[in-house]
């Protein structure tokens, strides 16, 4: 390995190129991430936010749509030292305070910044806009953004419809690679169930920029850009006005309100009050404080959310349960007098006449009618115990779809409590209990608790003779196919001819004369046929809340409608007016003059709750 | 006289034309990347108010020039005026110190109203015909030590007054000369000594003075177990012994990490190494002397020299190296991550030519050279517009241009029977060389941030009429060996 000195010198220029070359290759041709860093800097991602899909009602009206707004976005970096601030805070109606603190905010930060935009005002309105546009000049390094936001044509179902608002990280963490920050995803109601639907498909322009930013051209001529995909409409089942109509007559009251279409299981009319009004979901950054402050708490959707003792309205459960089990006919009498003895305890009930059948006691609202009518199902001989007769009984309850979350489309329904033979054993020792120990499940009352959702579709069965269709919200439409599950007819385990006996009763209770004895006679409306129901139900503290149930026509069936007002006092008192004004309005588009008209105005100004802490 | 010269052979045959062809081929690419790295499409390439219009006129001047040493200036003018040339020089870089103007932290440029012009560039040019001038002469002897003075003298009075005009980069350039003295007659030692070195202080700041003195024990050792034939000898006693070392700093660090306080900690591997070192001193002066073998001796103090740079590293990096120098250092050795400041300019660097891929984006079509990612774009880091728009094949091809021209100034010296021509050639050869390998070493994170330009392709007057003049001497001195021979 002798060489000669200038041979050894040439070996060593061929090392040293071939390192050159080594390392040349290695990051030019091995190493790929220089490729995404070299992106990462010259290319600018800009996001072409698509147009959120409307909410519409089952009509074709818009309860959500979209309208244009503006951003006011600032480059800190362009802003001259001595722009005219009084005249932009004007324009905007900021206070100067508000640009002093925003630019010293600036310059603590302005590394970080660099030439980056911010947004400064947020959700400017057109016409606002306009007249910055005009004097924009004035203003370098200031420029308005085209953003759309949510549009309310209608003031109805603002829990219904839920709200939209730019995403937090915990939001991006829990849907990871979908959303960044800034985007604006529905956080409630129909906006977070929808969403999918509704948000579309985010566009991509991409812009080369130089080392300072600045944007130069577009990247091949914009052959790389996805267009943005606007998002799907979806269509409610809600009918605008007349949930619009159930709102003002819900006002001041707390409580729920539910009307649904006995055939489909389409909800019509959702109400949860006291709820948030839709200008509020505009903007709900601004309100949210206001709103979680309310002691009646506006976002919580009562309708779906609130576990009630169904009251008297149960007793058309037990009842159809007593008829399927054989223990009960039509023509069935029990003696009512002022309630149901046993042993030292009594059942009160109201002064009526005795003895009466099925239909009477439905008409009436006998207490002592249903406490003997549960006990001859519990105790039934057929069964071994008192445990299995009373399992019975609660699978026939589950099979109404008590006790359990129907699976309609609100994210957050609460199943309810119907309790089981084993709940008794626990409390009160195996053998130790008997039916008149859970003599209160008869009328509604003691360990049931239910949604008014549950009530309305409770009506709605009765309504369709025994079967129900889950209730739902979200209509089959272009684009959007719901789940099958709300087609299929759920039967009760009570057959459909069982149901001909009780509805009898219902009708009688509305359509009574006045002083016979029919509970909910103001409940009635000529040529409508409203079947009905009522109830009040005991709660610990307060006044007892006010429930009804009724659908109508009796014959052809077009709504159903579960009113529960919360401290309301008896079924006839709020419930019942309300429920067949929603009926009324529905089925004749109108009230009728006279007595209905007072009615209604009595129901639309009377106040539960001091209307000041509401608004 | 100057008549008397045209005799001969003709031009045609005598003139290395490959030589002249890579030479304005690098041009051409230079001009070309220049005009692409401060592209706009609003500017013309012939306007003379961008850097492409302006490089034009240079690259007009740098040939009038070429040509002008070709045609007129008579060749062996060059080693009759090497003397009075490299004096004047000397004042001028002296001078610019005092009378220059300031550019970029270093006061290096003469500037006549829109020209400025750096005498550090020409001066390269001096102190190469001073060396083959002084080298050429005849009865020079490497080893005569009055001869080894003289030349380092004259290659360190013009490193001295550039490092005083703060411009370190041009003065590591002058560091590419040991190897035309290697050519002549150095030892190979010194330059395999000036490495280890080099290596030592880089093994102390990234680890730590311990294993870079066990690495100048090992190398030093082998070397003299190597240069005496006894490779066995060293396997047999040194081998184990740093093995041993090694293992005991291996213990001595786990055993601190679990118990950081006990006694065994204050045995550090650095005290344990000292006996090692003072043996091994003892035994190679105590050979050194009944062998009377120099090498023993001088390894002697290669092992000190390290043993002393590794501990002055601390020292050398706080004190005399200058804050951005440091930084680059830093940055290079990945000891401190930089991404706004120094490590922004090499990691730009590094995005645009690795971002290049096998053939590049396209002449005209890379962002981060077109849109300001990467400084200096058209200057010192003109590299990255090669990398990004032609890729790994284009910067390849850029390499083996500059290692093809090389190769044929060492041939062309190698074969020239004039001791100037050689020693002159082999000059211009460590030169292009070292801006070679720093400015492309430099751009691929292989280098420290050295500011110095790439011959031929980087954008400005000063330093391709001064690569040019270099050249282009060499061409002609070349060609007037070859008139006659």
């Amino acid at each position: 390995m002798k060489f000669e000195r200038h041979k050894r010198l040439l070996i060593g220029l061929a090392i040293t190129a071939a390192v050159l070359v080594i390392r040349l290759f290695c990051i030019q041709v091995l190493e790929g991430s220089y490729k995404d860093l070299s992106n990462a800097n010259a290319m600018v991602h800009v996001p072409v936010y698509p147009t959120r899909g409307l909410i519409l009602d089952r009509n074709g009206n818009i309860l959500v749509g979209n309208k244009m707004c503006y951003d006011i976005m600032v480059t800190p970096a362009e802003v001259r030292e001595a722009f005219d601030t009084a005249a932009f805070c004007s324009i905007f109606g900021v206070s100067r305070e508000f640009m002093r603190d925003k630019f010293k905010e600036y310059r603590m930060y302005r590394k970080k910044i660099g030439y980056r935009s911010l947004v400064l005002i947020k959700q400017v309105e057109p016409e606002t806009y306009m007249k910055f546009a005009e004097m924009a000049m004035k203003f370098p390094g200031f420029k308005g953004q085209a953003r759309t936001i949510r549009q309310y044509p209608y003031n109805a179902g603002g829990n219904l419809l839920g709200y939209v608002s730019e995403v937090d990280q915990a939001y991006i963490d829990k849907n990871p690679g979908e959303y960044r920050p800034g985007d604006y995803a529905g956080k409630t109601g129909i906006e977070a169930a929808r969403e999918k639907e509704l948000r579309g498909i985010k566009g991509d322009r991409i812009y080369l920029r130089n080392n300072k930013n600045q944007i130069e051209t577009r990247y091949m001529d914009g052959e790389m850009d996805i267009e943005a995909v606007p998002g799907k409409d979806v269509v409610t089942t809600i009918d605008a006005e007349l949930q619009n109509y159930g709102q003002r007559l819900m006002k001041n009251k707390v409580g729920s309100l539910v009307a649904i279409e006995p055939e489909t299981g389409e909800i019509l009319t959702l109400v949860s009050s006291p709820g948030i009004d839709v200008d509020m979901l505009a903007d709900i950054g601004k309100y949210y404080e206001q709103i979680s402050r309310n002691p009646y708490k506006p976002m919580f959707n009562r309708a779906v959310q609130a576990s009630y003792p169904p009251g008297s309205v149960f007793k058309l459960v037990n009842g159809l349960i007593g008829l399927q089990e054989g223990v009960l006919t039509p023509a069935t009498m029990y003696g009512c007098s002022m309630g149901y003895h046993f042993g030292k305890n009594k059942l009160g009930c109201h002064a009526h006449k005795s003895p009466i059948n099925l239909e009477e006691s439905i008409m009436m609202s006998c207490n002592a009618y249903y406490c003997y009518v549960l006990k001859s199902i519990i105790e039934n001989r057929k069964y071994e115990s008192i445990e299995e007769g009373f399992n019975k009984w609660n699978e026939y309850v589950h099979s109404f779809g008590f006790g359990e979350k129907l699976g309609s489309d609100f994210p957050s329904e609460l199943g309810g409590n119907i309790p089981t033979a084993e709940f008794y054993n626990r409390r009160y020792g195996r053998g130790h209990w008997k039916a008149n120990t859970v003599i209160s499940l008869s009328i509604g009352q003691g360990e049931i608790g239910c949604t008014p959702l549950h009530l309305a579709n409770l009506c709605a069965t009765i309504a369709n003779r025994g079967y129900y269709r889950i209730p739902h919200i979200v209509k089959d439409s272009e684009g959007i196919e719901i789940d099958p599950k709300y087609h299929e007819k759920h039967y009760t385990m009570v057959d459909t001819t069982n149901f001909q006996k009780i509805i009898g009763g219902m009708w009688r209770a509305v359509n009574s004369a006045p002083g016979t004895g029919g509970t909910a006679w103001v409940a009635a409306v000529p040529g409508l046929d409203i079947c009905g129901k009522t109830g009040t139900a005991q709660v610990p503290r307060g006044r007892d809340n006010s429930v009804f149930i009724c659908f109508a026509p009796k014959d052809d069936p077009k709504i159903a409608v579960a009113a529960y007002v919360e401290h309301g006092g008896f079924g006839a008192t709020y419930a019942a007016p309300i429920a067949s004004l929603l009926v009324e309005k529905y089925l004749n588009g109108e009230i009728e003059e006279g007595a209905r008209k007072d009615l209604e105005q009595r129901m639309l100004t009377s106040a539960l709750i001091n209307a000041n802490i509401t608004k | 006289m100057i008549r008397g010269d045209n005799r001969g052979r003709g031009f045609v045959k005598t003139v290395d034309w490959a030589l002249i062809a890579v030479y304005l081929l690098l041009v051409l690419i230079g001009w070309m990347n220049i005009y692409s790295a401060s592209y706009s499409p609003e500017t013309v390439w012939y306007d003379f108010a961008g850097r492409s219009g302006k490089q034009l006129v240079w690259i007009a001047g740098a040939i009038g020039l070429g040509a002008l040493i070709l045609f007129v200036i008579p060749p062996r003018l060059y080693e009759t005026i090497a003397g009075p040339v490299y004096v004047v020089m000397l004042v001028l870089l002296v001078a610019v110190i005092f009378l220059g103007t300031e550019h970029k932290g270093s006061n290096s440029w003469f500037s006549f109203g829109p020209v400025s012009f750096q005498p550090a560039e020409l001066s390269k040019i001096s102190t190469s015909m001073m060396l083959a001038a002084f080298m050429g002469r005849y009865g020079y002897r490497m080893n005569s030590t009055r001869d080894l003075l003289v030349t380092l003298g004259i290659l360190a009075l013009p490193m001295l007054a550039i490092l005083m005009e703060n411009e370190t980069g041009s003065m590591l350039v002058y560091i590419g000369f040991v190897f035309m003295l290697y050519r002549e007659g150095l030892s190979g030692w010194i330059i395999a000594l000036g490495a280890l070195i080099v290596v030592v202080f880089i093994v102390t700041l990234t680890k730590s003075p311990f294993s870079a003195i066990l690495l100048a024990m090992t190398a030093i050792t082998l070397c003299n177990e190597i240069r005496c034939g006894r490779l066995k000898r060293w396997f047999a006693v040194y081998f184990p012994i740093l093995i041993l070392l090694i293992a005991y700093a291996v213990v001595w660090y786990k055993v601190c990490d679990v118990r950081p306080d006990c006694l065994f900690s204050q045995f550090k591997p650095i005290y344990i190494l000292i006996p090692f070192l003072v043996a091994l001193c003892l035994a190679y002066l105590i050979m050194g002397f009944r062998n009377i073998s120099n090498f023993r001796l001088l390894s002697i103090g290669a092992l000190v020299a390290c043993v002393i740079m590794s501990f002055s590293v601390e020292f050398i990096f706080a004190n005399v190296l200058q804050e951005h120098q440091r930084k680059r250092i830093e940055v290079l050795l990945g000891m401190t991550e930089d991404p706004s400041g120094v490590g922004y300019n090499v990691r730009q660097s590094m995005i645009a030519i690795g971002s290049g891929g096998f053939f590049g984006k396209g002449y005209l079509n890379g962002t981060q050279t077109t849109y300001g990612f990467v400084p200096e774009q058209s200057t010192d880091f003109i590299f990255c517009t090669i990398g990004e728009e032609w890729g790994f094949f284009g910067a390849t091809l850029v390499i083996l241009l500059y290692v093809f021209l090389i190769w044929r100034i060492l041939r062309a010296a190698e074969n020239s029977r004039e001791g100037f021509t050689r020693i002159y050639g082999y000059c211009v050869a460590c030169c292009f060389f070292m801006h070679l390998v720093i400015n492309i070493g430099m751009t691929i994170g292989l280098m420290p941030v050295i500011g110095i330009p790439l011959p031929f392709l980087s954008y400005g007057g000063s330093s391709l009429w001064s690569f040019t003049i270099m050249l282009f001497i060499f061409i002609a001195l070349v060609r007037n060996e070859r008139r006659f021979f």
